[in-house]
């Protein structure tokens, strides 16, 4: 059995990433956009590479 | 199950449920809207510019308006607006009198570096502007809008319940396994975990500002609304005293254009986001209102509404921005994800395309568990017999 901490970790670190991503992108240009695009491709890619049958 | 935990399983179920049908409606339409841009350009819906050099000057406002008058005549001028995009590219609103409710009123594009019109467009036909009309209020006005916000708000409470309720299923698992193994049933409640948690911040962004734009109409005429009031309380500060003197060499001239430089000059470090002209209804009798944005990615979000006195020059601001505006104006791009370029809109896309998942599992799930009860209780009948 694993504590709710264990359980939250990841999709708070998700929530968080997701969250950085669209700030970032939202109030700069150029290197910001950037780093939104890379923040919000992770949870993106997290979906994708779970998602597939192993 | 303990009782919360029934609360919270049944509020996910009913307010998923209500909401499911018209948010798939809302996230299909949405994804064409994603690419609207792109999708015109391809369509050949785009106005193609003149090549002119990048420093090209602009024509004044009242030679653009000029030539829309002269593109539609018998008409007289209401809006002009810039496109953020494209600044060389402006909308001028036209309809037979000022005071109307513009069942007549004609958009006219035109180049704002040489005044040459390039077209009416045609928002109002076509794919994209029935996909803009069932995203935005399934063709039923204010109604359908606030009635969308609604089904926003049931979806916002089904994302936080579904958040509650995903600990107790992740006891014995490791976060984003999916059983291919096991039952569809099995295998769909992973995936619906799994992309439910990925998707739980852009969801509720999402979904909470398109929540807050569904009050758009509200929003703006009580902003309207205060601005008046304030002004026509004397409240309204002057952020430009009159100048008579520059006032009587330019205005006779190009009056439009003389309120926006004197808009700018109040408010140095804008840009032109709208006019409108005295007599309609974002404005006054006898002032231009002048919509101005920030030049900065973050402050080109945030909007400035100015009055000016063309007889004067003088510029008032009715007051500052309430916050509701301000959450307002940000809510806009946080919903269109048009703020941070292509590949930005390619993972709103992706988020879209997650979220439809997510939303047609949970309703497979309750069907799965509707037909298990069903098949549970027929056994028992059965047994009893």
């Amino acid at each position: 059995m694993k504590t709710t901490w264990e359980i939250l970790r990841v999709p708070i670190r998700l929530f968080v990433v997701s969250g950085i991503g669209l700030f970032t992108a939202l109030v700069s240009d150029g290197l910001g956009d950037t780093v939104g695009w890379i923040c919000l491709a992770y949870p993106v890619w997290v979906a994708m590479s779970r998602a597939r049958p192993r | 199950m303990t009782r919360a935990k029934r609360i919270w399983d049944w509020t996910h179920t009913w307010s998923s449920l209500v909401c499911t049908a018209f948010m798939l409606v809302v996230c299909l339409t949405g994804l064409p809207l994603i690419f609207s841009d792109e999708i015109h350009t391809l369509t050949g819906r785009h106005f193609a510019q003149a090549e002119l050099p990048a420093n090209a000057p602009r024509a004044s406002t009242d030679a653009v308006v000029a030539a829309a008058l002269a593109h539609v005549p018998g008409k007289v001028p209401l809006y002009l607006f810039a496109e953020e995009d494209k600044p060389d590219l402006w909308y001028v609103k036209l309809d037979t009198r000022t005071d109307t409710d513009e069942r007549d009123a004609v958009l006219v594009a035109v180049d704002a570096r040489n005044a040459s019109v390039l077209g009416l467009p045609a928002f109002e036909e076509g794919f994209m502007a029935v996909m803009y009309r069932l995203h935005v209020d399934l063709f039923a006005g204010l109604a359908g809008k606030l009635f969308l916000g609604l089904m926003g708000l049931l979806l916002i409470i089904a994302i936080v319940s579904g958040a509650v309720l995903y600990p107790p299923y992740m006891r014995k698992q490791e976060f984003g396994t999916v059983r291919h193994t096991r039952s569809a049933r099995i295998r769909w409640l992973d995936l619906h975990n799994l992309l439910g948690m990925v998707t739980l911040c852009w969801a509720l962004v999402v979904g909470a500002t398109g929540v807050v734009n569904t009050w758009a109409d509200l929003i703006l005429k009580a902003w309207q609304q205060e601005q008046m009031s304030r002004l026509a309380a004397g409240k309204a500060v002057p952020v430009l005293d009159a100048d008579d003197a520059v006032a009587a060499a330019t205005r006779q001239r190009d009056v439009s254009q003389f309120a926006l430089q004197r808009a700018l000059r109040a408010a140095p470090d804008m840009r032109l986001e709208m006019m409108a002209w005295p007599g309609t209804l974002l404005s006054t009798r006898t002032h231009f209102a002048v919509i101005l944005r920030g030049d900065t990615p973050f402050t080109s979000k945030l909007r400035d509404a100015l009055l000016v006195d063309p007889q004067t020059g003088e510029v008032l601001r009715a007051g500052d921005r309430p916050w509701y505006v301000t959450l307002f104006q940000l809510s806009q791009p946080l919903h269109f994800g048009d703020y941070g370029q292509l590949p930005l809109k390619f993972l709103w896309a992706a988020f879209n395309l997650l979220t439809i998942v997510v939303l047609g599992s949970g309703f497979y799930l309750w069907l799965a568990r509707r037909r298990r009860q069903t098949d549970a209780r027929n056994r028992l009948v059965m047994k009893a017999k």
